[in-house]
């Protein structure tokens, strides 16, 4: 296992989170898609601050856990994000019947 | 080591094999449940880059939080067995997908990365290891965004629950 | 001593009755138009009054100096607003007010039943204190404030009757052509600005007229702040915008045209001083004049031929009021030449003179026109029968014009022509003798045609007025062809259209004209010849010397080098002037004695194609409307900026607002509603960044 491998995983996590936002009409599946964007990110984080050194390492040993840092506010952020993005869901479904994100375009003009 | 490449390789195809299915399967349910597989095997990846307090938290949250409020939202779905359609933009969205890995791997191969030096990887790994120095650093460093995201969590959870609330004529 | 704030009445009375007839009596008090003549002309009256006393103060020797007031700091000068009393200053305040004042007492009769009534009094208002303040500016740019006011109450008060085009399209002419005099008056006071810096190392200001005139003077350590070719220029420029407001040569044109305003208004702003503001302006900087020879021969010259050529015009017009509006030109041209030839107090002598006869005269017409129900002489005769009073006035008015030896006219033309005969000043002597010539050959034909117009008027039988003028054009076949071009569709002039009531104009016409008859008798004796050593108040030449000294006050130090010409009388040239006369009056009578009756054909109509030349008015007008106007400017040049504007411009706003739309319609077809949609594009952007980053570095 090395860092380049951990990196490329989480990229190809990444991109296949994207391909689903990006491809996926159910805006439940978008939201998972997303989940898994903010998962590969914070794989990211974590993996650069396990291998790569910062230049503070030296005199302080406790910048080698910021990239876990890091992982925690996304994730709190991400807790965040799904409670508001489902409270929009349900108003879009409410308001709709629906949830599918093509027929949600009545914001165009 | 080898332990850890056979844990790592074998994560790594979990991982990726469960999020294709997630955007690739019809069923809705299927694909929340393949979402928790490849939240379990990033919490793997945690333990492997020895974060486990990291870990530990992505199995409580989203494996545990987050997973099933994305469940409760599926049953919403009248038709959960087909509910995963693919929508027109399947080949752009593919080859945006498609670009964007190549350049990311091309950036994270040609990269010199600054290893940690040899005579600091222990004092690294038991720091990482540990939560006393995250802990730390949350309420020390990083005390203001601790705050402000305190604060955002209370904010978004007051939003969701003003969204949901409904019109006051309709609420009983 | 004059005490300044009663100076500032004169200017506020007439513009505060302006201010009150428009914004509260028109608007207001419609029903009581009545009053807007009574407010103006009780206004005007104590304007008049302190008028005289200015005039008493300045002849007893006051000689003002009030401090301007700063008003606008332009870099290195300063716009101040200030007074500048001296005796032109004095006289011009008694012509303006008193001549006004008549005129208003005249259109409360005139005017009588218009329905704008009040607005024609809420203009003239304007105009009087318009012309009020640019006799008393001592600020350059105050003074062409008020020159451009005169211009625009000229302008509204041609177009009064705007509901008739003839009238419309005079107004406009009017204002266009002195427009184009002023240009020169404005590059010139542009010019004084761009030296304020050389003004200010010689410490005067380069607005301020005395200071101007100090400029030109020689300083101590040789040259003029303002010299040379500089200040020949300048001085054209100013005798630009003179031109144009006094209808001298080239821009003469708009004058006769101007008659489509109401008579009054043609009596007191083209007759008598509106259009003899030029003249002022030129006296005004005389001292300027003085220094440079060449701006003085082109003044003469222009204002001899001026006199000369718009007096041969006068001879073939049929409209009575064309008649008087080309004797106005032409006397003007009088005034200018004699300012040429360096008689300044003369010009200013006939100016004074001139202002009273030929208002009296335009009244005189205005009340004819009241009778027959028309401007056009063909259609008149035989009317002092039935309006002796106007008849016994007009003729006074006339032989004054004319120069008939006791009235005004007959002195102060004769000082012009002694001054010209004279020579003396800067000019040389072969323009001198040039001007008399052709101011001699003018006073003939100033005889011809002011006999021509009041037989026509008045001796013979009455052939018919408006109502025969109106049948004579309804058969449409146009009594002469010379007719039709002179009348911009033959539209009667007057207010009172086509009505024939053959009687005496009312008293409240008739007196004004009276008060003028006698100022027009009397005026000449304000300068008295020299040999009269004391005429009941007025010393020997009076007015003349008085102005002269006036002159050399503002000269000061320099007044030793440069003098004005003070003609003496000369008996052989009263005697040329009154033969002239004569012998004009003499062939007139011949020529139309024997058709007393019945003469709607013209004897001079048989001079064929010189008839033909001067009823085109030379066909200045027609090079003027057909040439510049419609070939020049509406085909060629507007025609050429019309396609710029369509092509060019209007092309590139087409191109800048198609190419918006294209590039606006593209964008829309991003703009589907479709999030996802959105992410694709979000997505592309952002790898196209990286892709920058990772190309480029």
């Amino acid at each position: 296992m090395t860092l380049q491998a951990m990196l490329i995983v989480a990229a190809i996590l990444f991109c296949i989170g994207l391909y689903g936002a990006l491809a996926r009409r159910n805006v439940i599946a978008v939201f998972m898609s997303i989940e898994i964007m903010f998962n590969s990110v914070n794989l990211t984080l974590v993996a650069l601050g396990r291998y790569v050194a910062p230049h503070a390492l030296a005199a302080d040993i406790e910048s080698a856990l910021t990239g876990q840092v890091f992982a925690v506010f996304i994730i709190a952020v991400a807790a965040a994000e799904v409670a508001l993005g489902l409270g929009i869901v349900f108003a879009l479904y409410r308001n709709t019947e629906s949830v599918d994100l093509t027929e949600a375009a009545q914001m165009r003009r | 080591m080898l332990l850890v490449d056979i844990t790592f390789w074998g994560l790594s195809v979990v991982a990726i094999g469960a999020a294709l299915g997630v955007v690739l399967v019809r069923d809705l349910f299927r694909a929340a449940l393949l979402l928790v597989v490849v939240f379990l095997a990033v919490a793997g990846f945690f333990v492997l880059l020895s974060a486990q307090f990291l870990a530990v938290v992505q199995v409580l949250i989203y494996a545990g939080a987050i997973a099933i409020l994305l469940v409760f939202a599926v049953m919403l779905t009248k038709d959960v067995p087909h509910g995963n359609l693919p929508n027109r933009l399947q080949v752009p969205a593919a080859m945006v997908a498609a670009l964007l890995l190549a350049v990311l791997v091309a950036v994270a191969a040609a990269t010199q990365w600054q290893p940690v030096p040899l005579a600091q990887q222990e004092q690294v790994a038991v720091v990482q290891t540990g939560s006393a120095g995250l802990a730390n650093l949350l309420v020390s460093d990083y005390a203001l965004a601790f705050e402000a995201v305190s604060v955002l969590l209370l904010g978004a959870a007051i939003g969701a629950l003003a969204l949901l609330r409904g019109r006051p004529e309709q609420a009983p | 001593m004059i005490s300044e704030s009663f100076i500032w009445a004169i200017l506020l009375l007439p513009l505060a009755s302006f201010v009150v007839i428009a914004l509260v009596i028109r608007p207001f008090l419609d029903r009581a138009s009545a009053l807007s003549g009574r407010v103006l002309i009780g206004c005007l009256t104590v304007a008049l009054a302190l008028s005289l006393w200015t005039l008493a103060a300045t002849a007893g020797g006051a000689v003002p100096d009030f401090q301007p007031h700063p008003w606008l700091d332009v870099g290195q000068a300063t716009v101040a607003l200030g007074l500048l009393v001296d005796p032109i200053t004095a006289i011009m305040l008694v012509v303006v007010t008193g001549v006004s004042l008549m005129v208003q007492i005249y259109s409360q009769g005139y005017m009588r039943g218009d329905p704008s009534y009040s607005r024609y009094f809420a203009y003239m208002s304007l105009f009087t204190g318009a012309m009020i303040g640019l006799v008393l500016s001592s600020n350059i740019v105050q003074l062409y404030v008020f020159w451009e006011l005169v211009g625009v109450a000229s302008y509204l008060l041609i177009g009064f009757w705007h509901h008739r085009p003839a009238a419309a399209a005079a107004a406009k002419k009017a204002f266009i052509i002195t427009r184009i005099g002023d240009v020169g008056f404005l590059l010139a006071i542009l010019y004084l600005f761009s030296q304020a810096d050389r003004f200010a190392a010689a410490g005067l200001d380069p607005f301020h007229i005395p200071d101007i005139w100090q400029a030109a003077q020689p300083l101590a350590t040789g040259g003029a702040v303002l010299g040379g070719a500089a200040l020949t220029w300048v001085l054209l420029g100013i005798f630009a915008g003179a031109a144009g407001k006094s209808g001298q040569f080239p821009l003469h044109a708009w004058l006769p045209d101007a008659m489509e305003g109401p008579t009054p208004v043609s009596a007191l702003i083209h007759a008598a001083t509106m259009v003899a503001a030029g003249v002022f302006l030129v006296a005004r900087f005389y001292p300027l004049f003085l220094a440079s020879p060449n701006a003085m021969t082109v003044v003469a010259l222009i204002g001899a031929f001026t006199a000369f050529m718009a007096a041969t015009m006068g001879l073939v017009m049929n409209d009575i009021k064309r008649v008087l509006a080309y004797s106005t030109i032409s006397q003007l041209g009088y005034m200018m030449a004699a300012l040429g030839v360096g008689a300044y107090g003369p010009a200013i002598f006939h100016l004074f003179t001139h202002a009273f006869f030929k208002a009296l005269l335009f009244l005189g017409a205005g009340s004819v026109n009241h009778a027959a129900g028309t401007f056009n002489m063909r259609y008149m005769g035989g009317l002092r029968r039935f309006m002796p009073w106007t008849y016994a006035l007009t003729l006074i008015g006339g032989l004054s014009l004319v120069g008939i030896f006791p009235l005004s006219g007959f002195w102060s033309k004769d000082e012009i022509l002694a001054a010209a005969w004279q020579g003396g000043g800067s000019v040389e002597m072969w323009v001198s003798r040039l001007t008399l010539g052709l101011l001699l050959a003018g006073v003939l034909l100033t005889a011809f045609y002011t006999w021509r117009l009041l037989h026509l008027t008045f001796h013979g039988e009455f052939r018919g007025g408006g109502e025969r003028e109106q049948s004579d054009l309804a058969a449409s076949a146009p009594p002469a062809a010379a007719e039709v071009p002179q009348h911009h569709g033959a539209a009667p002039a007057g207010n009172h259209p086509s009505g024939v009531h053959l009687a005496e104009s009312p008293w409240v016409m008739v007196l004004p004209m009276a008060a003028l008859g006698v100022a027009a008798v009397a005026a000449g004796f304000v300068a008295n010849p020299q040999w009269v050593q004391r005429l009941v108040i007025f010393p020997a030449h009076w007015l003349t010397d008085f102005l002269d000294a006036g002159l050399e006050h503002g000269l000061g130090a320099a007044a030793e080098a440069v003098h004005p010409i003070v003609p003496k009388f000369s008996l052989e040239v009263a005697l040329a002037s009154t033969a002239a006369a004569l012998v004009g009056i003499g062939v007139a009578m011949l020529l139309y004695r024997s058709r007393a009756s019945e003469a709607i054909r013209d004897p001079l109509e048989r001079m064929g194609p010189v008839h033909r030349l001067l009823s085109q008015r030379y066909y200045v007008d027609a090079l003027y409307e057909g040439i510049l106007v419609r070939r020049v400017f509406y085909r060629a040049v507007a025609g050429a900026l019309d396609w710029v504007d369509r092509f060019l411009v209007d092309g590139l706003v087409n191109l800048v607002g198609c190419s918006v739309r294209g590039v606006g319609r593209g964008a829309a077809l991003f703009q589907n509603g479709q999030v996802q949609w959105y992410g694709v594009m979000i997505a592309i952007g952002s790898l196209l960044i990286l892709a920058g980053y990772l190309v480029l570095g």
